[in-house]
């Protein structure tokens, strides 16, 4: 299994902030290729249901996910403000994810990064690793890109 | 220095070395006459030295050496060919195989000295002192020969002049110039042999003049010689100044020269004649360049001279001539042509709506054959014979046979069958373990086979041949054939079946049942196989590669495994489907007919839908059930049959509608989807939209 660790020895990490329902999340944008406009998405049958299908990307073929479902939120509604974002990981290739919109880019300081504890009752946060606290008080759930792309699905 | 650039080249041509030498040591196993096959050892085993030695790899290069010893002795007849001989041979290759893995794998040659191995090939080469003193003794000096300690004595002795040379050696002699004759060794690690030789003789030219050299210079530029040359040399300058000039080129080994008197000229000549000279030939035959151009050769010549060799190496239509083209290379190709593709079906699809454009159709005609030209050209760069995967086999049926103490023998045809690049370096495993299979289980012992009246010595069969859009395999034996009481008493005792399950089963199906993981009928698990790990993985491999595997088999006569692989894997002719609104591809090569039926062609068989046409019973699969989506079509309307084919079995695909025929450039959904059987891949239509392609195969 790669590693999918966000490397705290710069002192500061930059951040894709993305919106899912309510929350902003933070994707660590060393691991993103691309952002692209929602699409239509070839269904493909038998696989998870988290999977929602194949997209055609300059020739290529990639896979997209709902983070929604895999993390157990409701099914995604596309908007004009939907979109998909392009991960690029070593071993599995390229993968997209579908967030409801892509917000900002941020510099966290390593200070203003604060990992939370590991809670097995609460299986949401098994997809952050931590929280990110802006200047301005706000805080972001950075994700914990293993676990949302590469752990099973909850049941 | 480094020589990490050239790491690849070593690998790529040590293994075809190596190749050579298992084909051609089991060749001199049959025929240890032959001077061919031992000319060919000795060629491919010096080569291997030379090559070991110019990486740094010690160890590798020591081994070699002493193989080409005892090769060396083999073809100078002091030593016959023995069974232990070959068997140890056999070694030498497999532990020079390990040093090639470890190389690959870490870039260094390993620790292991293989002493023990050393130790019996110089037990070998020992052996010879029971022979003839005379041939023992010329012996002895090759073997230092070879060892490279020594430069030959007088190599430019063996120069040959022609009638004009002879007069300029003369006239020089007259004029009072000094006449030398120079043989310059080359040290074993120099890699620009050639540069260090221009060297050599720049540094000369501006004492005097070269008359001759042996190879020619032009052999010499293109680094056709050995480690040494000689040459003949006119100049004023004395000879230790002749001597300085040659050592201070660096890399140079040594040199070796003395003074040509001008009565010897006459004779130097026709050295032949002398009644020493034979001898020398005959015994530095091993290692000494001779003149390649010497029109008449001299009477005893048991061994050709080493610079005519190294021609014939050159001019001789070599078996493996490949073209050693980088894949990635070759893939950034494929992309490229993949695009073009695509391109044409966004031309294709944009000309569906406006009919009757002029030239607009020819542009598109065109445009299909210059993408169906490019395809096929670069295909058949891909493509390469599946002899460089076979051609171990017959040394793998020698050591089983000796294993398993049963007499066997292989024989091939189709060798030169051509897959793709990526579907020949996975076929090999299967095949290994197939060709064991047949070996292990297959294969009677001799008593048995006696008392069933086949000859003794089994037969294992691997023919390959092209069959329209696939290549078909086949591993035959004539051995017991398969169990199918055995096979089914096995699987009730695993519980993979229930004994009335066995008892309803086909002949065919319990042989099917081979392939389910964990299965191995060997009543005793041996070295060869039947480790449980076996004709599953074999299946599921050859399944990744879209072909597929079948066995026939009769009891007491011999089973065949049958395999059948796409002839290329990324560009295929496809018919387009709707299902439900979605659009799917499936492989033109799998397709049998398609047919219209109306809803009372179908009828049940045990719960199962089937349709009656010609004469065979075909079972019907709703796609739209297997893919999880609503038909577009009402119950009572029309069907749509696409009849596709696995080996002899047909299967019907319900579809909503066809869509026509396409040539679709193959696209890996990548590695995050694997859940998905039923899907080989997807394409990307002329519109952009992705369509997926339906692995039939995995339907029935």
């Amino acid at each position: 299994m790669e590693e999918l660790k966000v490397d705290m020895e710069n002192g500061t990490t930059q951040f894709i902030v993305v919106t899912l329902g309510d929350e902003e999340y933070g994707i660590d944008i060393k691991y993103v290729d691309n952002i692209v406009r929602m699409q239509n998405i070839t269904r493909v049958p038998k696989v998870q249901k988290y999977l929602k299908g194949v997209i055609n990307l300059r020739g290529e073929v990639i896979p997209v996910m709902s983070i929604r479902i895999k993390m157990g939120l409701e099914a995604d509604e596309y908007s004009k403000s939907t979109r998909i974002i392009i991960l690029k990981l070593e071993q599995h290739g390229n993968i997209g994810v579908i967030v409801d919109e892509v917000q900002e880019v941020v510099t966290l300081e390593n200070s203003q990064i604060e990992k939370i504890a590991y809670d097995p009752k609460e299986e949401k946060e098994n997809f952050i690793f931590a929280i990110g606290k802006y200047e301005n008080g706000g805080l972001i759930s950075l994700l914990d890109l293993n676990a949302v792309l590469l752990e099973k699905e909850i049941v | 220095m480094d020589v990490s650039q050239y790491l690849e080249i070593f690998l790529d041509e040590t293994k075809e070395h190596l190749q050579s030498l298992n084909t051609e040591i089991l060749n001199l196993e049959q025929d240890s006459e032959n001077e061919d096959t031992i000319n060919e050892i000795f060629r491919a085993a010096h080569s291997l030295k030379g090559m070991a030695g110019t990486m740094g790899y010690k160890r590798m290069q020591n081994l070699t050496h002493d193989m080409e010893n005892v090769f060396s002795e083999v073809r100078n007849g002091t030593i016959k060919v023995k069974g232990n001989m070959i068997d140890i041979l056999f070694q030498c290759l497999d532990a020079l195989e390990e040093y090639m893995n470890t190389i690959q794998e870490t870039g260094d040659e390993g620790t292991n000295d293989n002493e023990p191995l050393i130790k019996l090939l110089n037990e070998v080469l020992e052996s010879k002192d029971v022979e003839p003193a005379a041939g023992g003794k010329a012996e002895e000096k090759g073997t230092e020969q070879a060892s490279g300690t020594a430069v030959g004595e007088a190599k430019w002795q063996g120069i040959r002049f022609d009638d004009t040379q002879k007069h300029v050696l003369r006239e020089a002699v007259r004029q009072g110039k000094n006449v030398f004759g120079l043989t310059v060794k080359v040290q074993e690690t120099c890699i620009l042999k050639a540069a260090r030789a221009f060297l050599v003789f720049k540094a000369l030219e501006e004492l005097g003049e070269v008359i001759i050299s042996n190879p020619p210079v032009q052999d010499i530029e293109d680094e056709k010689f050995e480690l040494d040359f000689s040459l003949i040399f006119i100049t004023d300058s004395p000879l230790d100044k002749v001597l300085k000039a040659v050592k201070s080129v660096s890399e140079i080994e040594g040199v070796d020269g003395d003074a040509i008197e001008s009565d010897k000229l006459e004779g130097l000549g026709e050295a032949p004649k002398s009644p020493k000279q034979p001898v020398e030939v005959e015994q530095k035959a091993a290692v000494e360049p001779q003149a390649a151009e010497s029109v008449s050769p001299p009477v005893p010549q048991p061994a050709p001279p080493k610079a005519s060799e190294k021609k014939n190496t050159v001019s001789k239509p070599v078996v493996n001539r490949t073209v050693r083209v980088d894949i990635e290379k070759l893939d950034v190709l494929m992309n490229l042509v993949s695009e073009l593709i695509i391109a044409k079906n966004s031309l294709v699809s944009a000309s569906g709506g406006e009919r009757g454009v002029s030239g607009f159709n020819e542009h598109i005609e065109y445009l299909e054959s210059v993408t169906t030209n490019l395809h096929e050209s670069v295909m058949k760069v891909r493509m390469v014979p599946i002899e460089s995967v076979v051609n171990k086999f017959p040394r793998m049926i020698r050591d089983l046979s000796k294993k398993l103490d049963k007499k066997m023998e292989l024989y091939m045809s189709g060798e030169e069958t051509e897959l793709d690049r990526t579907v020949v370096d996975e076929i090999g495993d299967p095949l290994m373990h197939l060709l064991r299979n047949a070996a292990d289980h297959g294969l009677e012992s001799a008593e048995i086979r006696k008392e069933r009246g086949k000859p003794e010595v089994g037969s294992v069969f691997l023919e390959a041949y092209q069959d329209g859009n696939n290549v078909v395999i086949e591993v035959r034996d004539d051995g017991a054939g398969i169990d199918t009481e055995a096979v089914k008493e096995k699987a009730v005792a695993k519980g993979l079946i229930t004994p009335e399950q066995g008892e309803n089963m086909t002949e065919q199906e319990v042989v099917n049942l081979l392939f389910h993981a964990g299965f191995s009928t060997a009543k005793k698990v041996s070295d060869v196989s039947g480790r449980g790990v076996g004709l599953d993985v074999v299946k599921s491999k050859i399944e990744s590669l879209s072909g597929e595997v079948e066995v026939r088999s009769k009891k007491g006569v011999g089973s065949t495994w049958i395999i059948r692989l796409p002839l290329t894997l990324a560009i295929i002719q496809a018919l387009m489907v709707d299902v439900g609104g979605e659009k799917y591809a499936i492989s033109l090569g799998s397709i049998q007919t398609i047919e219209d039926i109306t809803p009372d062609d179908i009828k049940s068989v045990q719960n199962k839908e089937v349709i009656h046409l010609r004469g065979i019973v075909i079972p019907i699969i709703r796609l739209n059930e297997v893919l999880d989506i609503e038909s577009r079509k009402k119950r009572e309307d029309n069907l749509t049959v696409v009849i596709v084919k696995k080996g002899d079995r047909l299967a019907g695909l319900v579809v909503d509608e066809l869509m026509g025929q396409q040539e679709i450039v193959i696209k890996s959904l990548g590695k995050y989807i694997t859940k998905c059987r039923i899907i080989s891949g997807a394409t990307i239509l002329g519109d952009g939209e992705v369509a997926l392609i339906l692995d039939t195969n995995a339907l029935f």
